[in-house]
């Protein structure tokens, strides 16, 4: 097994709430004298838990709380968590931006931390003469810059404008070049946050793949993002953070599956949303005006399946205008990445002419859909390549496919593969 | 575990006296850069760059002379007033530029602090560095200046042994912009109160000093000892001393109490700023 390379200890943050003023200076003047007289800060254990929904009449919060992790040489780590859980935080302690207020982090082996990219990039600046700043703000010597100079000016694929002040820049050329002179950090252990969602999707791949590499070579990465598919697919362990405190921990994709699954809103009522068509997409000349999802046969209305169980779709569509010809098309989406997982082909439905209410109903049956939350997405038009006349995506409580009991098999991909053994 | 296993621990509060000098000499490519970036980027799109660095001396030595010279009559007996007021303006700026800079190290660097992790003290080394190129280029104004005098012969300069100390009196300068910097910058984090103060602190600690009027025109003792205690006399009347000879007194005692005040303030702001720097984020 592969040394420990991080230990996080009891790690708790303690924030003041409001303003910084008024009585601060006379709550200062406490804590020292009651530090003077060798007693525990009386003002440190107060503090309700970390949810920002709630007004609370505390004055100060904890972050995080009592936070235990550690993380092994080579071992790429994902944190997830809702915004505000305080992911951030524990990367600014990590990164040495603050301290913690209690607890301890030992770290072994060079840390570096990309919070931001183009940290202290100077508008007035060349890019050539951003590049050297920027690394040496991020730890790099300048015998190492140049170096690697030529690496990086080819990685953010704007040799032509190196020599041009970065405030003539475009925004995105600004965050190539800076990302780029971030990806050739080659620190021990590398802590990024968010630092993907800039650039076009081109360079974002680019992105990806170079912290791929980074952490395929065998370095430690501490990973935070929202963009799920990308923890997925570049971490091997995560750990969940809700409200100050770590919730889960374990395999990258089960964490995810069930952050998933507790940040998806299950609510049957949000179906209340179809009532209001004025302001959907398409053109309007039928909209779908009721939906529900039940088991095969059941009039009781669900949204969470077993896993290989019939799934069956009541609509209501409404005809404003009479059209020549109706389609209809259902698609799951993947709540981690967006794409579209699978659909249906274009159902021709019969209504030449007519106006008013038509009810109609689809089953799909035994779905082999891997356990997890997909979103549904409905449309309807017409054969010709026009605008179509109404699209629901992810308006509506979204399907989702229970973890079976019995299984404690990992399942990955968004299918179970039929198959047949022989010996 | 022992401790001797881990590179780095992060803990809740520094120790006071973890000044980490060390650490500072290995970003020494950082204060390079950030000295670079100060100067190169203020003159960026303009005609006459560097030449800015001489402008406002000029202009300052001018009004001076005009004012405190001729005007009030406060201007120096036997040496040229337009060089006796230079040789205090430039030092008196390089302080002054030192201090107000590093003063708000903590508030004007939030946002590059609060992202990346270097050794706090880069930021006013670098302020205080590149300062002195500037200074560099005001003092060779300030010798064309000497020269001009020198030939034209209308005064006599004597040229003396303190030259030598040139260097000791722009190492106190130096370090009494930044020590007096970073300690009200690290006052300052949590409580703003105190940076009003600083410039108008500033300006009237000018007017105690000998930068617009000879030491010979005090004759009262109380109101010399005043004078003598500001420390940035004992640097301006030494600066002058050494090149002119005349027109300032040479007091050894009052420099050595210069750099002893140094020295005091620097470890008093170290160690404040020691304190400070790592949890000035949440307060800032």
């Amino acid at each position: 097994m592969q040394p420990i390379v991080i230990q996080a200890e009891d790690i708790s943050k303690q924030y003041r709430l409001g303003l910084l003023s008024g009585k601060t200076l006379s709550e200062d003047v406490k804590r020292f004298l009651y530090r003077m007289a060798g007693k525990p800060d009386p003002l440190a254990f107060v503090g309700a838990e970390n949810d920002r929904t709630v007004a609370s009449a505390d004055r100060y919060v904890w972050a995080l709380k009592n936070i235990n992790f550690e993380v092994r040489q080579g071992e790429v780590m994902g944190i997830i968590g809702r915004n505000g859980a305080g992911k951030s935080t524990l990367l600014k302690i990590l990164s040495r931006v603050t301290t913690p207020t209690t607890g301890e982090i030992r770290i072994k082996g060079k840390i570096a931390s990309l919070l931001e990219v183009g940290t202290g990039f100077h508008p007035e600046l060349t890019g050539r003469e951003n590049v050297f700043l920027n690394g040496a703000i991020l730890g790099m010597s300048k015998a190492e810059i140049k170096r690697k100079f030529d690496e990086i000016v080819q990685f953010s694929g704007v040799a032509r404008y190196i020599d041009t002040p970065v405030k003539r820049y475009s925004s995105g050329m600004y965050v190539r070049l800076a990302f780029a002179v971030a990806a050739h950090l080659e620190p021990e252990i590398l802590v990024i946050d968010e630092v993907l969602a800039v650039g076009d999707t081109e360079f974002q791949k680019k992105c990806l793949g170079k912290i791929k590499e980074v952490a395929g070579g065998g370095r430690t990465v501490l990973f935070v993002s929202h963009n799920m598919g990308a923890v997925s697919d570049i971490c091997d362990r995560a750990i969940m953070i809700e409200k100050g405190n770590i919730t889960s921990e374990g395999i990258a994709d089960a964490v995810i599956r069930e952050y998933v699954n507790s940040t998806m809103k299950t609510d049957l009522t949000s179906h209340d949303s179809l009532k209001d068509a004025q302001f959907r997409r398409g053109s309007g000349q039928v909209r779908i005006s009721a939906l529900s999802m039940h088991k095969r046969g059941s009039d009781e209305e669900l949204n969470e399946f077993d896993y290989r169980s019939d799934v069956s779709f009541n609509l209501t569509f409404r005809i404003y205008e009479p059209v020549s010809e109706l389609y209809f098309l259902l698609a799951l989406r993947s709540s981690l990445s967006r794409e579209m997982v699978t659909a249906t082909e274009r159902i021709r439905i019969p209504v030449e002419g007519k106006t008013g209410e038509i009810q109609f109903n689809i089953t799909l049956p035994a779905l082999n859909l891997s356990p997890g939350v997909y979103e549904t997405y409905y449309w309807l038009g017409s054969s010709k390549q026009e605008m179509p006349y109404d699209v629901i995506d992810n308006m509506t409580a979204p399907l989702v496919i229970r973890v079976p009991e019995n299984e404690s098999a990992l399942q990955t991909g968004y299918f179970q593969l039929d198959y047949k053994t022989e010996l | 575990m022992k401790d001797k296993k881990w590179d780095l621990i992060i803990r809740p509060h520094a120790r006071w006296l973890d000044l980490n000098l060390k650490e500072v000499w290995r970003y020494r490519d950082l204060i390079g850069q950030f000295v670079r970036r100060d100067i190169v980027a203020v003159y960026k799109q303009t005609l006459l760059g560097p030449v800015w660095f001489v402008v406002q001396p000029i202009l300052t030595t001018v009004v001076f002379t005009f004012v405190f010279g001729s005007l009030a009559g406060l201007g120096p007996k036997d040496v040229p007033a337009v060089l006796f007021y230079m040789a205090g303006i430039i030092p008196w700026n390089y302080f002054n530029e030192c201090l107000m800079k590093t003063s708000s190290t903590f508030t004007g660097n939030a946002s590059i602090y609060g992202k990346v992790y270097f050794p706090r003290l880069v930021i006013p080394f670098s302020v205080v560095i590149s300062n002195l190129a500037k200074f560099a280029v005001q003092l060779v104004l300030l010798i064309a200046v000497w020269l001009y005098y020198y030939f034209q012969g209308n005064y006599q300069f004597n040229i003396n042994a303190y030259l030598l100390l040139l260097p000791v009196v722009i190492v106190i300068m130096a370090g009494l912009g930044l020590s007096m910097g970073i300690l009200i910058s690290s006052l300052t984090t949590k409580y703003r109160d105190l940076s009003f103060l600083v410039a108008f602190g500033v300006e009237l600690l000018k007017f105690a000093s000998t930068l617009v009027f000879p030491l010979f025109l005090i004759k009262n003792e109380t109101y010399r000892m005043v004078i003598w205690a500001n420390p940035m006399t004992s640097v301006i009347e030494t600066f002058r001393y050494a090149l002119m000879g005349k027109g300032a007194e040479m007091n050894l005692l009052a420099l050595s109490y210069s750099a002893g005040f140094m020295v005091v303030v620097f470890f008093l702001a170290a160690l404040l700023f020691n304190r400070v720097e790592k949890s000035f984020m949440d307060t800032v």
